[in-house]
């Protein structure tokens, strides 16, 4: 490295046209790319609100100034001071502190969605997309009948039918998440079914199971996170949804779309109640959207 | 031949229904292979590489395959089914694609892939796999093996590409192999020294190889045998040396048609054909 300092530093290394290695080559795809990344400001402020969100997670205990589950009556819907940041509830919690810790709560409805959701939808569509046939017409009517109903009235549904609590919103979102990530990958399936390489590990003697897993799998991947990334805006909204209408989290909970809910009774005289933890919501939605987007305009190739 | 062939076809018939009455890419194709090189020459549709596929029985869903024998080694491939098939394919029957650009997972990198050929087929640990693989590219004269081992598929040029190809396809150390068309997509001069490679290694090992290609000066050099194809039949068997004396009408006028530098002509002759071969 000592060399390429001299040279002008990394950023001409970085830049250079006649690449030395391949790990040179593999750097600059990737500096190229954040470039292009990083020269959408709108991009960057996703990101911004996506990083935000996390480090207010991991440092939920550090960043807030009171317990958020702590209640003085006598302190009860305080507008917003200095002593507490975006005022208190009606049961005299402190908002700003039941915020940050709301922010673990969607983080990890965002992320466990995502982890069941994907793999899932992942998995139907390529099993539909290559074996095709009788198989690809039951699951992809099958998914069909999901994609017909609107996302969070089917969670609904789900939650109706399971009972109440994170857990098993969770559970329903994820239920509803998963049909468009089949639907794309059993797209994407379709496009490699036929390549060659495909032939090529059928002529080794693979077996079907096998080249799903191995080859048409990592294929679909880069979509279907793009595609999992534009859709956590609505799994937060979905989430929230359900937290209003009360078949979320549960009080006291501090979850974004139960405080909003609470807070509308006193939306007249004290609106910071409803309003600060619908901010919340619309700012980490705004994020996801635009890095998402973003994403998508980086990763397409054909962009 | 002394010893049994390897491969034994007769009447092997490759059909595709379809609303304009029935397409026969292949009709009554019969040949016996043994430790040799044998190539397989004709036009495009001449059902050269849909013979190759019917070995292997990967021929599309809709394809129809009849044959009277089919017999690779002491298995009837007729009767075989998909799992049976699925052990056959790989281990015991190879078979190297025309272009190494889309024969080669484009995700993956090529070690892994060349070790995955092997993995399906034998019980092997990562290392073992790897030190194969290794030994492998380096049989197909790639230098540096351990980097290209890293390389994804399109770090590598086409002459590269198709000789991990070859590596792949070679490492469950099968019977025989099928080459459909394993040089047209290379350049002139990489080709040769492709060539040279499939060439030694099938020697060396004592395969059997189907070479499959449309270019007729080359199967003549390269195979023991040629078979010419038109339209789904056989009509012309020959060793390679014999080719310039070639008797069938068809293959006479293949040879015709080719241009040679020694003797330049002002109209290159345009082979007229004739119904008769059809069924002749």
């Amino acid at each position: 490295m000592s060399d390429i300092a001299a040279r002008g530093g990394v950023r001409t290394w970085l830049l250079a046209e006649s690449v030395t290695s391949p790990a040179q080559a593999r750097a600059q795809k990737f500096y190229l790319g954040w470039r292009r990344f990083a020269s959408n400001p709108l991009a960057l402020i996703g990101l911004g609100i996506v990083v935000v969100l996390i480090l207010m997670a991991i440092f939920a205990p550090l960043l807030a100034t009171h317990d958020p589950y702590a209640q003085s009556l006598d302190r009860r819907l305080l507008a917003p001071s200095a002593a507490h940041w975006l005022g208190t509830d009606e049961l005299g919690r402190d908002i700003f502190s039941r915020i940050i810790y709301g922010s673990r709560i969607t983080l990890m409805i965002v992320l466990l969605v995502a982890l069941i959701a994907a793999p899932l939808g992942l998995l139907i569509g390529t099993v539909a997309g290559y074996v095709g046939g009788w198989t690809d017409v039951a699951l992809m009517r099958t998914t069909d009948v999901f994609l017909s109903f609107p996302g969070l009235i089917l969670a609904l549904a789900f939650v109706a039918a399971l009972g109440s609590g994170l857990e098993n919103a969770i559970i329903a979102i994820a239920l509803t998440a998963w049909p468009p990530i089949a639907r794309l990958a059993r797209a994407e399936t379709l496009t490699v079914r036929r390549a060659d390489y495909i032939a090529a590990v059928r002529l080794a003697g693979a077996s079907p199971l096998r080249i799903i897993i191995r080859h048409v799998m990592p294929i679909c991947i880069p979509s279907v996170i793009i595609r999992i990334t534009l859709n956590m805006a609505g799994i937060i909204l979905t989430a929230a949804g359900l937290g209003f209408l009360g078949l979320g989290a549960q009080p006291p909970s501090p979850e974004w779309g139960a405080m909003l809910s609470t807070g509308r009774q006193y939306m007249l005289g004290s609106w910071w109640l409803a309003a600060m933890p619908g901010l919340a919501i619309l700012i980490v939605s705004l994020g996801f959207n635009l890095l998402g987007d973003a994403l998508r305009d980086v990763l397409d190739p054909r962009g | 031949m002394a010893e049994p062939p390897i491969l034994d076809v007769k009447g092997l018939s490759v059909s595709f229904p379809g609303p304009q009455g029935v397409v026969r890419a292949v009709r009554n194709m019969g040949f016996a292979l043994g430790r040799e090189k044998l190539g397989i020459v004709g036009e495009s549709g001449s059902g050269k590489s849909m013979t190759g596929r019917a070995i292997l029985k990967l021929t599309p869903p809709s394809a129809v395959v009849e044959a009277e024998r089919l017999r690779f080694r002491d298995i009837d491939l007729l009767a075989a089914d998909e799992r049976a098939m699925r052990n056959i394919r790989g281990d015991r029957i190879g078979m190297i694609l025309q272009d190494p650009k889309y024969a080669l997972n484009p995700v993956q990198t090529v070690g892994r892939q060349i070790s995955e050929a092997f993995r399906i087929h034998r019980r092997a640990g990562g290392r073992e796999a790897r030190e194969r693989t290794l030994a492998m590219l380096d049989a197909v004269r790639i230098r540096n093996p351990a980097r290209v081992f890293d390389l994804y598929p399109h770090e590598v040029s086409g002459g590269m590409g198709q000789r991990i190809m070859i590596a792949m396809m070679l490492i469950p150390e099968p019977d025989l192999l099928i080459a459909d068309e394993p040089t047209s997509a290379l350049d002139v001069t990489v080709r040769l020294s492709v060539l040279r490679i499939l060439d030694e290694l099938v020697s060396a090992r004592g395969l059997g190889l189907i070479f499959i290609s449309h270019d007729l000066n080359l199967v003549a050099t390269f195979c023991d045998r040629v078979l010419i194809m038109y339209a789904g039949r056989v009509v012309e068997s020959l060793p390679a040396a014999e080719l310039p004396r070639a008797t069938h009408p068809y293959t006479r006028g293949l040879l015709e048609s080719l241009p040679r530098p020694d003797r330049p002509r002002p109209v290159l002759p345009v082979l007229t054909r004739d119904p008769a071969w059809l069924d002749a």
